[in-house]
């Protein structure tokens, strides 16, 4: 059956990731989900905005979750810190019905309306709750066996536990483990992989974020590691387009290729690496690709 | 209840360490704290940990349970094996601080780092006869920092500290904005000032690690986030993280998304040249790979900026947003 969701690419997959973008695309078609694109929306503001203004963060997302429902469609969105910006302002919006109303009035003159029940799903909660890891499996053309990959979650999309939905879904923080089991790979079980990435201070305090990303990546791939694989763009620009600079600050001698989660699924589903984008990373994927000598890159 | 414990051991004198397994026949209802008392009453007395009130108050039996900060007093056993009941709960001393045997941590940095904020309430101005009154009101953001029991845990999780042993930390800093945002003390801006600097708040990556392990509710990481509010409204901008949360937000006022290209050059400063060379290889990097977005090229503001679909209706929002701002009225500490 096919499912349809209202889709949030993020700023991101519309910008430096537009492998993610079109790795999306490509496997919603394989996975049988009807992407809606909300070509409307604004940025979810990634915490960042909500550092100086809160209120128009609020505001803004509201308008996000307006349009979804009026598209009367689940949200799906691709990144975990859309994900858990989302989720902190339907929190909000949610236990503050005088302040939500606030808001509705702005929405209003543009004949929207949000109502709290929106449900709000990032793609890796999707795979495993709305399609489920036996479809999946058993949509496999490729099984990934013998690659060793490490899973890198993105904080937002696994904290605060308490506004994401992890009573009603208590497996949420192991659902990478679960998908690169289902896709065949190996799970690489290392600490790093709930930490922060450092993206959000690299233009701060720029040895620190690389030093972050650096000592992650220098972890899973001592221990065997292929490739790690994030649902979180802003990790992947972290881990994949600053890894040479993580190797010059870290003087770890890194050189790990970073999958987007749906490039990963996309290539266990058979689709054509470059359809995916997979040869316009920093890192080349070429090595990995190797491994699966009949997806080697055409 | 059997209960399996595998305890990281460290002997200060050789500097080594290894992990004690132990196992024991306990109540259901016991506390981590409980069976690792009862490790070291009955099965193995070299066993050193911290441990005082027994009720989440004192803020002494802080570790790491199965990877993450929490108080040994407060965890139960049964619900750490509820999924598995053979599971071996992993105890190791907090992180980020050195250890001076087994689970007890050498907490010196922490207090250190308490010290550099300057944790007192200072007014200026003549000392009232009685006491200082403040509404109620005033004083209702600020009860969750005041329920921080320096217990260390997210100090201990903090992931900035693990690469960087100058960043302040959650656990000061909450501390920071608690006597910043008191209505009683008279230099906020000093404050804001000193917090905006290098190993401040503009330091931390908003993890949200230190959220999930504090055990009194404080969430440091969004109190380091009023910090960051208050000091841009005390227009404190001099410095990289102010100018990128300025860059940022001005981005999606002028075109409702990101603009990627102009994070870093706006953020570290245009005429930063070193900084700016320290970029430039990976920016070639991300050009060769097709990952440089040259549709946003035109920075935000400037006419032909790269604007998404429907702007106006954006921007209307955006305005309109100004009215959600809560009224904050001029609250001072006043005699009584």
């Amino acid at each position: 059956m096919t499912l349809k969701y209202a889709f949030w690419p993020g700023c991101v997959s519309k910008g430096a990731a537009p492998e993610l973008y079109l790795a999306t695309k490509r496997v919603a078609q394989e996975l049988d989900l009807e992407l809606h694109e909300l070509d409307q929306a604004t940025c979810t503001g990634a915490g960042v905005l909500q550092e100086q203004n809160p209120e128009m963060g609020d505001a803004l997302n509201a308008r996000t979750f307006a349009l979804a429902q009026q598209m009367g469609m689940p949200l799906m969105n691709i990144c975990s810190t859309c994900q858990g910006i989302e989720s902190m302002v339907q929190d909000k919006l949610t236990k503050r019905p005088e302040y939500l109303a606030k808001v509705n009035a702005i929405l209003a003159d543009e004949g929207l309306h949000y109502t709290p029940g929106l449900e709000i799903k990032n793609f890796l909660w999707v795979l495993v709750e709305d399609i489920g890891l036996d479809k999946i499996k058993s949509l496999v053309k490729r099984p990934l066996t013998g690659l060793r990959v490490g899973p890198f979650y993105g904080c937002y999309i696994l904290r605060p536990s308490s506004i994401l939905g992890k009573e009603e879904h208590p497996d949420r923080d192991h659902y990478l483990e679960m998908v690169i089991e289902a896709v065949g790979a190996t799970v690489v079980d290392y600490e790093g992989s709930k930490k922060c990435c450092g993206f959000p201070i690299l233009t701060v305090n720029r040895e620190n974020s690389l030093k972050q990303a650096g000592n992650h990546i220098h972890e899973a791939q001592d221990l065997g590691a292929d490739a790690l694989v994030s649902p979180c763009p802003l990790c992947h620009l972290n881990l994949d387009a600053q890894q040479p600079a993580a190797k010059e600050v870290t003087k770890h001698e890194i050189d790990l290729p970073i999958l987007h989660l749906p490039q990963m699924i996309g290539l266990a589903l058979g689709v054509p690496p470059n359809e995916m984008r997979l040869d316009h990373h920093v890192v080349s994927t070429k090595k990995l690709l190797a491994k699966l000598p009949e997806m080697a890159v055409r | 209840m059997k209960v399996k414990l595998k305890v990281k051991r460290s002997n200060p004198e050789t500097g080594d360490s290894s992990y004690s397994k132990y196992e024991i026949e306990t109540e259901n209802s016991v506390t981590l704290l409980d069976a690792l008392i009862q490790v070291r009453e009955y099965e193995d007395g070299t066993l050193a940990l911290r441990c005082s009130c027994r009720s989440a108050i004192c803020g002494s039996c802080s570790m790491r349970v199965d990877g993450r900060a929490r108080l040994a007093c407060r965890a139960k056993v049964i619900a750490l094996t509820r999924d598995n009941p053979e599971h071996e709960i992993v105890v190791e001393p907090m992180g980020n601080m050195p250890v001076i045997k087994d689970l007890v941590n050498d907490m010196e940095s922490f207090w250190s780092k308490m010290r550099q904020v300057d944790p007192y309430i200072k007014p200026e101005g003549p000392t009232p006869e009685a006491e200082f009154r403040v509404p109620n009101e005033a004083m209702i953001d600020l009860t969750h920092v005041m329920n921080c029991i320096m217990c260390g845990a997210c100090v201990s999780d903090c992931t900035v500290l693990e690469v960087d042993k100058n960043f302040i930390a959650p656990a000061a800093l909450a501390k920071a904005y608690r006597a910043t945002a008191d209505p009683r003390d008279d230099h906020e801006h000093d404050r804001l000032e000193k917090l905006s600097e290098y190993g401040g708040i503009w330091d931390c990556t908003r993890c949200n690690m230190c959220v999930e392990v504090c055990p009194k509710g404080v969430a440091p990481m969004n109190r380091i986030m009023q910090l960051r509010e208050m000091a841009l409204e005390a227009g404190i901008k001099g410095n990289a993280g102010a100018r990128h949360t300025g860059i940022f937000t001005k981005s999606i006022e002028d075109g409702g998304r990101l603009n990627e290209i102009w994070m870093v050059p706006g953020s570290v400063g245009m005429f930063n040249v070193p900084r700016m060379m320290k970029e430039m290889p990976g920016a070639l990097k991300m050009l060769r790979a097709g990952k440089l977005p040259i549709g946003q090229v035109i920075p935000p503001g400037f006419p032909g900026s790269h604007k998404m679909h429907g702007m106006d209706r954006v921007r209307n929002v955006v305005r309109k947003s100004a009215s959600l701002k809560p009224v904050k009225a001029e609250v001072k500490a006043h005699d009584a």
